[in-house]
């Protein structure tokens, strides 16, 4: 029995040839052999969303998403967002507002941010969401949806409050991007 | 002190000076140190509550692909029964000894194989049986078993006459009060990694205090403390759970000793919750008297926790009583209940949490039946001295931050009668707390170096978990050396530094900053050393005796469905008295961070256990819930004026007080919406339907 692959996986514009255990998650294969230890691992049963990665643009728990099957996908990863070593809108804010304290959540707070801000502007809307008929308009992002949105990215440190304004600012300033 | 011409960096707010790494995910952590040839350890855990190990059918595992070995009772290095901690011995440390099983969630063996994967997969395929014994997991006041707790601190009073006062009268509240186990769940899983680099062992490893836990992992080896250093770079949050020599530690220690390469064992989140620090269930009863006015004739608190018997512990659940209020009589004591679990140990406000909740709602009960504002009540009491010691408070604020808290509230306009306030479907209620922490430093060591290149190296044992030690610590540094902080150059989270406290009982930063001080001092002094070494032991016990604590008041809004029980915060704001603020943007982030740890424990966070089994059935983040985004409103927290005599800097410490009677008063506030007492958390949906 093959217990083991060789694929590719693009990672913040760079593309990897990697064997691969089947069993391997996305999220170690970044860590254990990318050496990409910005996104992290809390739980390792998708509770915690500390691991958050783009994946095509879009949020994914990489704890919970094996990396075979992540191949063909554009990967971000906390380390890809800052292109050219230029902080984003939404990193700068969470360090200037302190958006965290202990920082381990943080990656996965900024590219969950990220995602979100785009869901929201492409439509998706949320559980507090008043009118979610598809033809309803774009959801105002105000403080209830942003929690809503954001709730699966636990902060043991509780820096909720200050995540929350970053985000705000951000969408207020930059929109889509974050 | 002097500040000479240059500009102070204490006071400012600033960002934290590892900011950019930590939103750029180069922050390393200690499961991120890239370290070559490593073996991972796997951990298998008792599922039984007590009894004995049986077998452990190693061989039916050794041949799965990429084992390494398996390390049991039978086989692991001897530990030095004398390790312990801050309470004395603690068989908690003592893994892999012999074949007891002292709680469910006990560590029995640790599978090293070459990959995470293969570790984890033959741990899980490990074949154990036990003899079971039965168990006894269940804390209530009167257990036979009880017995007083340990005096160090928090030891109980008794001054006045307690049964005459209270039958003197008008109004007694006689009331129990009950608060489930509680885990810290760092968003960090505790990692450790260890290697041996000549007769020298080497860990990276998350805790609070690289020193003493370096002191302790040496200990257990036999080791002298020289021949063993502990260190990190980052830490993702401790709130009391990464206090101790961890599991991860000791046994990553065995495995790198046993297989003679680098071991790395990193906790699951279940393992956390049940292989790491708890903080215990209380049962507590306070009784309460007065005059018909609200002047305290008596109060009485008798509070009852759980320990394992592997290891002593306080729970120090009536420090406030003996601190916030004026009475004529006080008594306290605490009773600890040696059951099978998991040995508790310090959480984030350890005993203030729990204690609080019980007086702050006993207060809030005498408030309703004296028929008083409860921020009177508390007003009328006002101590002038320590209400047991007679001692003179270092500082005391606690009036002011009522008085402006109440102020930035609206408290005045409250209908102090309850389930007077609706918004559409829901009821609701306005709750307030008064609360106290107490402070200190404990000693350390600080070296300063002055460099060629005119900056300065400064070196501390200190432990950066999300506290902004380092960026405080820098200012500090800064402002003692009247430099900028651009010269400072700052290490910590390294055994090898020296002895130094932990980041730990709110008193790290005045501690570190303390040593810093004083070597600052001696690098500035008449023989301008190029560097100096600094132990704070003689200065602090030169310390002036005093009651020392931190204080707050913290005011609740909540809203109350009646339909489905559910409680949400609206509103929730905390004004605060710690002493001077080395740096107002992080402190208010610690402190709104502690209110939100105090709103998870009042509504959301319980370790249930099975009493069939003993063991606990909700060891994860779905079934643990821990405050998310969405419970979470936004927070308003200040600082009132403050200071603290005698201490370099009047630093108090902001690292635990937030958590303090943030529970008591959103339970407060559910009684004020509701008009029915809640005197259990959390203050789950059925309770709130059942009453």
């Amino acid at each position: 029995m093959t217990t083991r692959s060789t694929i590719s996986l693009r990672v913040n514009d760079v593309t990897h040839r990697l064997c691969l255990d089947h069993r391997r998650t996305l999220l170690d294969a970044l860590r254990e052999d990318l050496g990409h230890t910005g996104p992290k691992k809390g739980c390792d049963q998708g509770q915690c969303g500390a691991c958050t990665v783009l994946l095509d643009g879009r949020r994914v728990v990489s704890c919970l998403t094996l990396a075979v099957a992540a191949e063909g996908a554009e990967i971000t990863t906390v380390e890809g967002l800052a292109a050219d070593g230029e902080l984003r809108p939404i990193q700068e804010a969470f360090v200037r507002l302190d958006g965290f304290q202990c920082g381990y959540c943080t990656s996965g707070q900024l590219c969950s941010a990220v995602g979100m801000l785009a869901e929201r502007a492409a439509g998706w809307p949320s559980a507090v969401t008043a009118d979610v008929s598809p033809d309803g308009p774009v959801a105002e992002l105000d403080a209830a949806e942003v929690r809503e949105r954001m709730s699966g990215n636990l902060c043991r440190c509780g820096a909720y409050p200050s995540i929350v304004h970053a985000i705000l600012e951000t969408a207020a300033r930059d929109g889509v991007t974050g | 002190m002097s500040m000479a011409v240059h500009v102070g960096a204490v006071g400012v707010a600033r960002p934290r000076i590892e900011g950019r790494a930590k939103v750029t995910g180069a922050a390393r952590y200690a499961a991120d140190e890239p370290i070559p040839d490593l073996a991972y350890g796997a951990l298998v855990l008792a599922t039984v509550a007590r009894g004995r190990v049986r077998d452990i059918d190693v061989a039916s595992v050794r041949d799965m692909p990429g084992v390494l070995g398996v390390i049991d009772h039978t086989n692991a290095p001897r530990l030095n029964p004398e390790a312990g901690n801050f309470f004395g011995p603690d068989g908690g440390l003592r893994l892999l000894q012999d074949d007891l099983i002292p709680h469910a969630g006990r560590p029995i063996a640790l599978v090293v194989a070459e990959t995470p994967e293969q570790a984890r997969a033959a741990a899980q395929a490990l074949p154990v049986t036990y003899d079971e014994q039965p168990h006894d997991t269940r804390l209530f006041a009167g257990h036979p078993a009880g017995r007083p707790a340990l005096t160090l601190f928090d030891a109980p009073a008794d001054i006045g006459d307690v049964d005459a006062e209270l039958a003197a009268s008008a109004v007694v509240v006689d009331e129990r009060y009950g608060t489930p186990e509680e885990n810290c769940s760092a968003m960090e899983p505790h990692s450790a990694t260890a290697w041996w680099e000549g007769d020298r062992l080497e860990a990276v490893d998350s805790n609070q205090g690289p020193f003493q836990i370096a002191f302790t992992l040496a200990t257990l080896f036999h080791l002298p403390p020289e021949r063993v250093r502990v260190r990190v770079d980052h830490i993702g949050g401790g709130f009391g759970g990464k206090t101790m020599c961890g599991p991860q530690l000791i046994l990553a220690a065995m495995a790198a000793t046993r297989f003679g390469r680098p071991v790395r064992v990193t906790l699951t989140r279940a393992e956390v919750f049940l292989a790491t620090a708890q903080r215990p269930a209380t049962d507590q009863r306070i009784r309460i008297g007065a005059d018909a006015d609200g002047r305290l004739r008596a109060i009485h608190h008798d509070a009852t926790y759980e320990i394992s018997p592997l290891a002593e512990y306080i729970e120090g659940c009536t420090e406030l009583t003996k601190t916030l209020y004026a009475a004529p009589a006080i008594r306290t004591a605490l009773t600890v209940v040696p059951l099978d679990i998991l040995p508790p140990y310090s959480m984030r406000a350890p005993g203030a949490a729990p204690g609080s909740f019980a007086l702050e709602s006993a207060m809030d009960e005498l408030a309703e039946r004296v028929g008083l504002d409860p921020l009177e009540l508390r007003l009328r009491n006002e101590p002038g001295v320590g209400p047991v010691s007679g001692l003179p408070f270092s500082s005391r604020n606690l009036v002011a931050c009522l008085r402006e808290g109440a102020r930035r509230f609206g408290w005045a306009s409250r209908d102090h009668r309850p389930r007077m306030r609706r918004a559409g479907p829901l009821l609701i209620g306005t709750g307030l707390a008064a609360t106290s922490f107490s402070t200190g430093a404990f000693p350390s060591t600080a070296t300063i170096t002055a460099e060629p290149d005119g900056t300065f190296t400064v070196a501390i044992a200190a432990a950066d978990l999300g506290t902004g030690a380092r960026t405080a610590l820098t200012a500090i540094a800064a402002d003692a050396l009247a430099v900028g902080t651009d010269r400072i150059r700052l290490r910590i989270s390294d055994s090898a530094i020296g002895p130094a406290w932990g980041a730990g009982g709110s008193r790290g930063t005045a501690s570190w900053a303390w040593a810093i001080t004083e070597a600052a001092a001696k690098i500035r002094g008449p023989e301008r050393p190029m560097t100096a070494t600094v132990d704070t032991t003689q200065l602090l016990g030169d310390l002036a005796s005093r009651e020392r604590h931190a204080f707050s008041a913290v005011f609740a809004e909540v809203g109350v469905d009646p339909a489905t029980g559910e409680v949400r915060v609206r509103r929730l704001l905390g004004m605060f008295a710690v002493g001077r603020v080395i740096n107002p943007l992080m402190a208010r982030s610690q402190v709104i961070g502690g209110m939100i740890g105090g709103l998870s424990m009042a509504l959301h966070e319980e370790g249930v256990r099975d009493p069939v089994t003993g063991r606990h059935v909700n060891a994860d983040f779905a079934g643990y819930h821990i405050a998310a985004h969405a419970d979470v409103p936004d927070i308003e927290a200040d600082f009132v004026p403050d200071d603290e005599p005698g201490v370099p800097w009047g630093i108090k410490g902001v690292g635990e007080i937030g958590n303090v009677g943030t529970a008591a008063a959103i339970a407060n506030a559910v009684w004020h919406a509701t008009g029915v007492r809640q005197r259990h958390l959390p203050i789950r949906l059925d309770r709130v339907l059942e009453s």
